[in-house]
């Protein structure tokens, strides 16, 4: 026989506690001092960072910068090195979002394999990342054969080529960035979409990509960093050629063979250069 | 001059990753051409053999950044560069030319777009890849060119001749200007030929030893029967 | 019946098997302690954790064969999960562009039922700036706006604190009464459920244990959980006409019963005295205290003895009787107040 019975009635949740206030005396100790610890190697790692940048500035031949900015190749090669540097993040963004997507929310066979697998041209030299796109997509590559036989196109030495270059060494940046936020993001939000009638793809567009979208623009800014600095595997896949395939980083391992000065200036064009649009992109997000 | 070097030093001893070492007791430092690495590395193991207690280190690279090394204050007992010009960047030491290295053009085995004299390379639909003129082999391409008065659009300018190479390798380009001794190194991957406007734009291969001792005699065995049997086999003719 | 159900849901270690049926404009309360299964049994019914077996059947209409998206169905979940991104508006017309209505047309549907809501002043207001109350009248408003068939909440006031609480449950109440579909609300709160419901099913362990309406229930729990709920003492017993045998205690109750039974009377029934009293209620035993403790404005004593109870009593009883842990007092109920009934 049992006996069933009542203490009270359940409190009700939901009223949050109210926090206790910090005593005056301990609150300058929780808010005071910076842990050292944290701090040194924090202001090491900085300067770790910057200190190269900063000799680019000392060593800079200031006097003769405006005279080479005015060089009609410098400016060539920045202008490509934009454009192709855009429409590379573009094509990442347009495979590497759905790709991202597939490894976070569909489970699949095999999963674990392909997300190493999408970390490869991180990995590889992008000099070898280069040799293998050309044994792919080469005048005597599978794909490329293919290509060249059915529509005529041949993508080494081409402009074309240099964004598919840069696109195969940025992308793990805009996968891996994306994937992080769709796994972090809350999927009930993709339920309560379902129960509104949202198919998959109305879910995808309406409800997960405005939630990941800090995570899709810093990848996006990652991998657009990244396919500006590219160098190996466009200058072995795109080959070198002003105008066409030479881009910044091209034009300055060039440049160091004969005229070390010209390549310090070259850099720092492309530094400065990124760094504005990186600046004024960050700035729009962050007041959006 | 000085300002610029030094930031060059940093930069490239980082991406070399070797430092040459300070005094060098029974150590024998060489920096030499990448060209050289084949027959050098060969020669120094002789060297090693006739001299025990010497050994024999190499620092392989592009001229223009060993040169720069060099003036930079890299400790080294002999250099062997590419072109005078980087030798004379390099260093006032005497320095004899002991190989020359001529052009000659490579196209893949098959040799799909019927190349055999360089005019063949003005047609635009033979796709052609060059050093860049930055480099010494593009430099000699360019006179080479005009020498022959022949107009060549290249689908790309190389970095260095191994990677203009590796393009005719890859079957990418249809021919390419390289060294002869690049062209023997890759016998049976692609096929070689000759071109009399080559002789317009030899390279010259200079040496100098830089300290007192056994620099010198790593010099003669270079120059010595043997060290010409060895550059001779690789495709460099020796004077 | 509109809704007929049996959801049988099986994972390691837990397993939910019930049966419900709800007819239109029935609001069926879901009630039970945490674990117990009642949001699996709901996300069940919404198509979003998968059957192992059973059915669920509305209009005829074999939902279980349906993905949540094709199920005519709205929901309001425990955090509303609102899209933080779109304004108030936006979100009520996110069912209806699903629907594919224009945007015009889902907006046009979304300011009516936010209008009806009350919140027409919010409609661009993103949920960020919305206060909890709001948001869940929001959430109530996206869910109707799909014009579901069956209204699924889940604990739907449970992110409220208590003053909005009141506000919102009665203009919850309000709106369920105006929805003309099924409604399976879930909730732990038997206030709640008490207000909100035309009938409770209570689950514990995965299985229905008791069904009923809010009085029924209330008056009649059938176990430990719902007995606490509805603040009763509980005992189950051998009946006997008038008298039912709990322990080595015989109880005098007002209702005749035969066989296994259930006695319960309320706290507040139950009368502490220091000396066995003369002219004296019919059940009466002797207890110890065992623990006194504040209960709104009476005071409530855990009693130990032939039977466990608690005894609801005033603050100057208390002095009265000088009541302190340990002693040894009279406990007595009226027989009028002693409820039995099967068990």
């Amino acid at each position: 026989m049992s006996s069933a019975n009542t203490p009270e009635p359940q409190k009700r949740p939901g009223a949050p506690p109210k926090r206790g206030g910090v005593p005056p005396g301990r609150s300058g100790v929780v808010a005071g001092r910076l842990p050292w610890v944290l701090v040194v190697p924090a202001v090491l790692g900085l300067g770790f960072l910057v200190l190269p940048l900063a000799g680019l500035l000392i060593r800079a031949p200031w006097a003769t910068l405006p005279s080479r900015l005015a060089e009609p190749q410098v400016l060539e090669a920045l202008r490509l090195s934009l454009v192709t540097a855009t429409v590379a993040t573009a094509v990442c963004l347009v495979l590497g979002v759905p790709l991202a997507w597939l490894l976070a929310r569909v489970s699949f066979p095999g999963r674990r394999v392909v997300r190493a697998l999408v970390t490869v041209p991180l990995v590889l030299p992008p000099v070898v990342g280069g040799v293998a796109l050309l044994l792919v997509l080469g005048r005597r590559g599978v794909a490329g054969q293919w290509l060249e036989s059915a529509f005529g196109v041949s993508l080494p030495f081409t402009t074309a080529g240099v964004v598919v270059a840069e696109a195969f060494v940025a992308m793990p940046f805009l996968v891996i960035s994306v994937e992080g936020a769709l796994r972090g993001a809350d999927q009930r939000f993709e339920e309560a979409a379902a129960t509104l009638g949202a198919s998959r793809w109305t879910v995808f567009r309406r409800v997960t990509l405005p939630l990941v979208m800090p995570g899709v623009v810093a990848g996006a800014v990652l991998c657009w960093a990244r396919a500006l600095g590219e160098f190996g595997a466009t200058i072995t896949f795109a080959g070198n050629f002003p105008g066409r395939t030479q881009t910044m980083p091209l034009a300055v391992y060039l440049a160091l063979e004969t005229e070390p000065e010209a390549a310090i200036v070259l850099s720092l064009v492309l530094l400065a250069v990124s760094v504005i649009i990186l600046a004024s992109l960050r700035d729009r997000w962050v007041s959006a | 001059m000085f300002r610029r070097l030094s930031l060059l030093l940093a930069v490239v001893v980082v991406l070399a990753g070797c430092a040459p070492g300070e005094a060098r007791g029974g150590e024998l430092t060489v920096f030499a051409a990448a060209s050289l690495t084949g027959t050098f590395t060969e020669l120094g193991a002789a060297f090693e053999a006739e001299h025990p207690g010497v050994r024999v280190r190499f620092s392989f690279g592009s001229s223009a950044t060993l040169a720069q090394q060099i003036a930079q204050g890299a400790p080294v007992d002999v250099f062997a560069s590419a072109s005078p010009a980087t030798m004379k960047a390099a260093t006032d030491a005497k320095a004899v030319t002991f190989a020359r290295n001529r052009l000659r053009i490579a196209v893949p085995v098959a040799n799909p777009a019927g190349v055999d004299e360089l005019a063949d390379l003005a047609d635009p639909r033979v796709k052609v890849a060059l050093c860049a003129e930055q480099v010494p082999c593009g430099a000699a391409a360019v006179k080479a060119l005009e020498a022959a008065g022949v107009k060549v659009t290249p689908v790309t300018l190389e970095r260095d001749v191994k990677a203009t190479l590796t393009k005719v390798e890859l079957g990418e380009v249809d021919a390419a200007l390289v060294y002869r001794t690049d062209v023997a190194a890759a016998a049976g991957r692609v096929t070689g030929i000759d071109f009399p406007e080559a002789a317009q734009a030899v390279n010259d291969y200079p040496i100098a030893a830089l300290t007192a001792g056994p620099a010198a005699e790593f010099v003669e065995l270079v120059r010595s029967e043997r060290g010409r049997d060895v550059l001779t086999r690789a495709g460099f003719e020796v004077p | 019946m509109t809704l007929h159900a049996r959801l049988v849901v099986r994972r390691p270690a837990f397993a939910l098997d019930v049966t419900l049926e709800v007819a239109a404009g029935e609001v069926v309360a879901l009630l039970g302690p945490n674990g117990a299964g009642k949001t699996t049994a709901l996300r069940a019914l919404a198509g979003l954790t998968g059957l192992s077996g059973g059915h669920v059947t509305l209009d005829g209409l074999p939902l279980h064969e349906l993905p949540a998206e094709r199920r005519p169905i709205g929901m309001v979940f425990q955090d509303y999960l609102l899209f933080p991104h779109l304004s108030a508006l936006d979100n009520v017309a996110f069912g209806p562009r699903c629907q594919g209505r224009s945007k015009t047309a889902a907006r046009r549907v979304a300011a009516e039922l936010l209008e009806r809501v009350g919140l027409a002043a919010q409609a661009s207001v993103r949920p960020a700036g919305l206060s909890g109350g709001q948001a869940q009248r929001v959430a109530l408003a996206r869910a109707l706006a799909v014009r579901p068939r069956l209204l699924l909440l889940d604990e739907p006031l449970a992110a409220l604190d208590a003053h909005t609480r009141l506000e919102v449950r009665s203009q919850l109440r309000r709106h369920l009464a105006g929805f003309d579909g099924a409604t399976v609300l879930v909730t732990h709160d038997p206030l709640d459920a008490m207000v909100l419901a035309d009938r409770l099913v209570v689950i514990e362990d995965g299985a229905v244990v008791q069904e009923g309406s809010p009085a029924d229930v209330a008056r009649r729990p059938r176990t430990a959980y719902v007995a606490r709920l509805v603040g009763l003492n509980l005992y189950q017993g051998l009946a006997e006409g008038h008298r039912v045998k709990v322990g080595e205690l015989l109880l005098t109750a007002a209702e005749r019963v035969d066989g296994p039974a259930f006695v319960a009377f309320s706290p507040g029934a139950l009368a502490l005295y220091r000396s066995r009293p003369d002219g004296s209620p019919r059940n009466l035993w002797q207890a110890t205290i065992d623990g006194i403790e504040r209960h709104g404005d009476n005071v409530r004593v855990h009693l130990e003895g032939p039977i466990a109870a608690f005894a609801d009593v005033t603050p100057a009883a208390v002095a009265d009787l000088d009541l302190s842990p340990g002693r040894l007092v009279w406990a007595g109920v009226k027989a009028a107040e002693t409820h039995a009934y099967p068990a």
